[in-house]
């Protein structure tokens, strides 16, 4: 930890190539040669697009030479591979898109393109960002830097990794149940899952629509904060994107934790929670109080609830989005098909993986005639229980904070017996997603040397209050800056 | 609530999913332990609960009728596994 060569921060790229201590080119090269020297091990990348990447760092050197320059401008990054990028392969870590290159981008690619930033390329995930380990990926899985014999956690595996082991110093991710708290808590890096609709869909390949929500990845959250006022704002062309303006979080984060009201729920520390992540959970809880935050013992009553009702709801969805994989307008298509239904069958049972199928398969019965009401419809009501408690515990705190996950990154292979076993991993995130809310992961400390992430929930559209929150924490902790050992080498 | 396997062919069938025979205890297994999850939904009381199908509540927001859309056949379908005078082809379905 501390090292000298710890990667540095958004702000201070910007500022080397402000100054011509460096150039895009010079960075980008650079990164590429990381990826180049690394990721075969950790294969954090499914797509590196060194062609691209260094056309785009020369266009933004002469931007940042013209005088032009934004923030994010001639800054390597990359996108998880659930982001349309034109003309460039976006395969959602699926058999089913391998061959697919998007004829037109995403909001989220679109905006990273106006701000100058550069794609180096795209990451490693799990299928249709299904899962918490990156393990379903079609590209083979991802693993954790800290420890190769670990995963990353899921589904934005590769971006964590890739971010926590310096490939590139920003990454996206999506988050649907926890897909970019998990993996920036198993990784140790700053991960924030913003409010439902802060963020454009539009071109982010959908896995389940009301809960689906795209975010950025860093290592601070400063990065974050930069990251975010490009990646937020109203998109016309998304029908669920916020219509509303977007804060100037970066300003914003030198708020005061004086008087700050954290509520600390019962229920993120029972039964479960690993007592050494609860202990350092404890003591970055500690830290904030001493730092004249107010904690407020507080309940959550439906937590458990959350697992059954999101399992019902994001596979009902997913049944209905991922119906469009038909092998007819694009995506994978089997050889020979004898006929139409023979065309459809056999191309999805090709193109999807395993995890894929069984979530179809649940989510299909889940909404089929007859399980309607006992199923689907009921979860949707224990849904509004859920956001019910929220809003309650909201009326007596600004922000609740708990663990991330229950324990430390596990092993590869650990959990993918056992679907419900791994579905259990979510039970800290997954009520946020059903509820809308904004949430991060920080770095808060180690357990046998792997990160553990604090998970800090905030109201409706309240993500400079979690940024501003998770930034005066990392003014005086060093946890986000630790770096994995090869890192340090 | 459990599913046979046979319910469990049937509900691949609706999803346009082929499962091989020899999948199916394995599957039909998991399938099932993901049921007993979602009993545990029927503990609790939803009387009169509205569903929440929008996590902020929204509703539907609406545009007006106007064309905002380039055609863009072509790119479109660039990306078709086959395609012939702009038409998506596929097996035949009519004789």
């Amino acid at each position: 930890m501390g090292n000298n060569d710890a990667p540095r921060s958004l702000r201070a790229l910007a500022a080397a190539l402000a100054s011509g201590e460096t150039t895009s080119v010079a960075l980008t090269q650079e990164a590429l040669a990381r990826i180049e020297a690394t990721d075969g091990a950790l294969n954090s990348f499914i797509t590196v697009d060194r062609d691209g990447a260094l056309a785009a760092a020369k266009a933004a050197d002469e931007r940042i030479a013209a005088g032009n320059a934004g923030p994010l401008t001639g800054i390597p990054l990359a996108h998880k591979d659930i982001f349309c990028t034109e003309g460039l392969r976006t395969t959602c870590a699926s058999r089913m898109l391998e061959n697919f290159t998007p004829p037109y981008d995403a909001t989220v690619t679109q905006r990273f393109k106006s701000a100058g930033a550069v794609l180096v390329g795209k990451t490693n995930m799990d299928e249709f960002a299904m899962g918490s380990s990156n393990e379903n990926s079609y590209f083979g899985p991802c693993r954790n830097p800290w420890d190769h014999s670990r995963v990353p956690g899921g589904s934005s595996g590769g971006s964590a990794a890739a971010v926590a082991a310096g490939l590139v110093p920003a990454a996206t991710g999506t988050d649907t149940g926890g897909s970019i708290r998990q993996p920036a808590a198993f990784c140790g890096i700053t991960g924030l899952k913003p409010t439902y609709g802060r963020v454009s869909r539009l071109g982010m390949v959908a896995y389940a629509s009301s809960l689906d929500q795209g975010g950025p990845m860093a290592r601070s959250a400063e990065d974050c904060a930069l990251l975010l006022e490009v990646m937020a704002g109203h998109d016309p062309r998304d029908s669920t994107s916020a219509n509303r303006s977007v804060d100037n979080y970066v300003d914003g984060l030198d708020q005061s934790l004086e008087g700050l009201r954290i509520g600390v729920p019962t229920e993120y520390f029972g039964e479960g929670l690993d007592d050494r992540v609860e202990a350092v959970i404890r003591a970055a809880l500690a830290d904030y109080e001493q730092r004249g935050a107010k904690l407020v013992e507080l309940s959550l009553p439906r937590t458990s609830l959350a697992i059954p009702a999101y399992y019902v709801v994001a596979p009902a969805e997913a049944s209905t989005n991922l119906s469009r994989y038909d092998g007819v307008r694009y995506g994978h298509r089997c050889e020979n098909p004898a006929d139409l239904e023979d065309l459809y069958t056999r191309s999805r049972e090709e193109g999807f993986g395993a995890e894929v199928q069984r979530r179809i398969l649940v989510g299909t019965y889940a909404l089929s005639s007859g399980y309607y009401d006992a199923y689907y419809k009921k979860a949707q009501q224990v849904r509004r229980l859920i956001a019910e408690d929220f809003r309650t515990a909201f009326g007596e705190v600004d922000m609740i904070a708990g663990p991330t996950t229950p324990g430390v990154a596990f092993g590869l292979g650990a959990k993918t017996d056992d679907p419900t076993a791994m579905y259990l991993e979510d039970i800290y995130t997954l009520s946020v997603n059903l509820a809308g809310l904004p949430a991060m992961s920080i770095p808060a400390g180690f357990v046998d040397d792997l990160p553990v992430g604090l998970q800090l929930i905030g109201q409706h559209f309240d993500e400079g209050r979690l940024l501003a929150a998770a930034h005066q924490y990392q003014q005086h902790t060093d946890w986000h800056l630790a770096t994995p050992p090869e890192v340090q080498s | 609530m459990s599913v046979s396997s046979d319910s469990v062919r049937e509900i691949a069938l609706l999803a346009r999913l082929r499962v091989e025979d020899d999948e199916l205890p394995a599957l039909t297994g998991q399938f099932n332990a993901i049921l007993d999850l979602f009993e545990q939904l029927q503990a609790a009381p939803t009387d009169g609960v509205e569903p929440m199908a929008n996590p902020l509540d929204a509703t539907q927001t609406l545009r007006k009728d106007e064309v905002t859309e380039t055609n863009q056949r072509e790119a479109l379908q660039s990306v078709a596994p086959a395609v012939q005078d702009g038409l998506y082809l596929v097996p035949r379905v009519v004789e």
